[in-house]
């Protein structure tokens, strides 16, 4: 009989410290599917980061690292060098690779290292209790920012839109942005993460999924409000889609550049 | 057969060293006084298909360290005081993970952005754990050239053996002064020693996964992984202390001096015995972990000390904490970049023995 399907082999079958509606195990589940499909889980390494997604190295049934917080992209550079026929998994939330690791995504993208980053936005800083994001929405609210973000009279600064700002880095071959809000959207960012590592596999370049994620817990929200309210809010401003494709022709991209 | 003396700066031994101890990635970021290391790992590196990044920062380049030693290489990266400063928090990590790595410091004067000149004032950064957390790292201080090569090829063995960080704590005037060396051997990648521990090439041996990590929020299982880190460390105490003593037998006064402080202690030392004043030398070679041992032995032999530094006075608490009330310890220095001459050496000798 044909198994159509099962629990990913790279994924421990075990329960998550996640919370309910939190989209870090939907995302751990596709990475380990495309891992489990293109064969790789004993040449697999991932860096996982300083926030929620800090127990990855519980469920992922291959290699880890965990760096310092916001070095992310330093480690995986160091790792991809000296490991350059393994496939280097570098798992980012908002405040590691948009705050306090700018320096170090930029650099790592510009010199295009052959890592591919998991850029999980979910608009809100999630262990430490719901602090401001550099991707939190105007006027969304945060502990830090209890009157909602205010860009200008109170010097908060705009949410900044990652794959944007990386596409004009000449080291990026691949920048997409999905989300995990519906079951359509999961699947699609699934063939980014799968393009994502095939192009990593061959050695193009830089290549980043950014992930729109729920976190209802630090929203204040039911989870089922959480999905509307990433659909309503997230999506409109961080426009879902491949945002640069400059891999190679005929290499089973389905878009050209946009 | 024996290389020939070769004249070479000691940066550039330093980076030579290295790449014959087998160091198959560097990274490291411009700075005063070490840019030569940096230059010559950029050439030489490649030349040898191996790993040069010129990273964006000191912070990013002890991260890719981090993450190469995590996957097994021999990694290293250079900087100077202020640069080292920015390291500190990658250390800590790699101390935290029990990552070997070789960090070199060619010490320049502080604090702040302080001054280019040659500085021994990163003393207790080096010696105390400089980031946060219990934790302390071997640390070897060169006094030529020679030492220089010597003492990092040797660190990549030590750093292997012992899996943590090992720093060469070399000053800028060690790092910019020529003189002849003769080269270590060339390591075959091939015979390095094998790290089942680090991330990577599980598809070789199908084994378990493994985790280079930090992390522990279980308070007794942190407390339990610290705890034996530090019966590591009396090993490395009891195993790997380094010194060099000239004439502390026949000396009333030892002086205590590593990298450069001794060279001019040594001078100090010789022009005392033109007037038949005997005076020891006592080089700490280890300065983590600190010859503390051999330090109570001489004071309990009723000897007196002089510390001399580039520094306000940081190594001369460790002969104080080392002597134990039962010697006179004493301090000279100079700082900001000034190097105590042989001549100011002396007359503190002669002060202190009243001669």
């Amino acid at each position: 009989m044909e198994l159509l399907y099962g629990h990913p082999k790279s994924l421990k079958p075990i329960q998550t410290k996640y919370c309910p509606g939190c989209g870090h195990g939907v995302i751990h589940r596709l990475i380990a599917e495309v891992i489990d499909e293109l064969g790789v889980q004993e040449r697999s390494i991932i860096t996982n980061p300083v926030g929620c997604s800090i127990w990855a190295d519980l469920y992922f049934d291959f290699d880890s690292v965990q760096p310092a917080h916001g070095r992310t992209p330093a480690a995986a550079t160091g790792i991809k060098r000296v490991k350059p026929d393994h496939l280097v998994i570098c798992y980012q939330g908002d405040g590691d690779l948009a705050a306090i690791g700018t320096a170090e995504i930029i650099h790592a993208a510009n010199r295009g290292e052959k890592f591919t980053t998991i850029f999980v936005n979910n608009a809100i800083y999630g262990m430490t209790g719901g602090q401001m994001a550099p991707t939190t929405l105007i006027g969304q609210k945060a502990t830090t920012a209890p009157y909602g973000r205010d860009a200008l009279e109170a010097g908060m600064g705009y949410p900044i839109q990652v794959c944007e700002l990386l596409a004009t880095l000449g080291g990026t071959k691949y920048l997409a942005r999905g989300s995990v809000n519906n079951a359509a959207n999961v699947r699609k960012t699934k063939q980014y993460i799968k393009k994502a590592f095939e192009a990593q596999l061959r050695g193009e370049g830089f290549t980043m999924v950014e992930i729109l994620s729920p976190c209802p817990t630090n929203w204040g929200m039911q989870p089922c409000e959480g999905q509307e309210w990433l659909e309503a809010n997230m999506i409109p401003f961080y426009k879902l889609g491949e945002v640069k494709n400059t891999l190679a022709a005929g290499a089973g991209a389905e878009g050209g550049s946009k | 057969m024996a290389e020939e003396m070769r004249l070479m700066k000691g940066n550039e031994a330093i980076a030579e060293a290295a790449i014959r101890a087998g160091c198959t990635a560097y990274f490291g970021y411009p700075i005063t006084p070490q840019n030569e290391l940096t230059a010559y790992m950029a050439k030489h590196m490649l030349d040898h298909q191996r790993t040069f990044i010129q990273a964006e920062s000191e912070v990013s380049a002890i991260n890719m360290v981090y993450g190469a030693a995590a996957a097994g290489a021999r990694t290293m990266t250079s900087s100077s005081s202020p640069g080292v400063s920015l390291k500190q928090e990658g250390i800590s990590y790699c101390c935290g993970a029990d990552l070997p790595c070789v960090i070199v410091n060619v010490a320049r004067s502080g604090p702040g952005l302080g001054g280019i000149s040659p500085g021994q004032a990163d003393y207790f950064q080096s010696t105390r754990g400089g980031g946060h957390g219990d934790y302390f790292h071997l640390v070897l201080a060169p006094k030529s050239v020679q030492e220089a090569a010597d003492l990092t090829h040797e660190a990549f063995d030590l750093a292997d053996q012992w899996r943590m960080p090992v720093m060469i704590l070399a000053d800028g005037l060690i790092g910019q002064m020529m003189e002849g060396v003769v080269l270590p051997e060339n390591r075959e990648l091939s015979s390095l020693p094998k790290k089942a521990w680090a991330a990577g090439g599980q598809a070789d041996t199908h084994r378990p996964i493994n985790h280079v990590s930090s992390i522990n929020l279980v308070p007794a299982e942190l407390e339990a992984s610290v705890i034996e880190r530090f019966k590591r460390y009396d090993r490395i105490k009891a195993q790997e202390v380094r010194y060099e003593e000239v004439n502390v037998d026949k000396a009333e006064l030892i002086l205590v001096g590593y990298g450069t402080s001794a060279r001019v202690s040594l001078g100090a030392l010789e022009m005392a015995k033109k007037l038949g004043i005997e005076v020891g030398l006592f080089r700490p070679i280890s300065l983590w972990p600190f010859p503390e041992k051999r330090v109570a032995e001489l004071a309990a032999m009723g000897k007196k000390f002089l510390a001399v530094e580039m520094s306000m006075g940081q190594m001369v608490e460790d002969v104080k904490l080392a002597a134990n009330g039962k010697a006179d310890v004493h301090f000279y220095g100079r700082c900001g970049g000034m190097i105590p001459t042989e001549e100011e050496v002396l007359a503190e000798i002669r002060r202190l023995l009243k001669k």
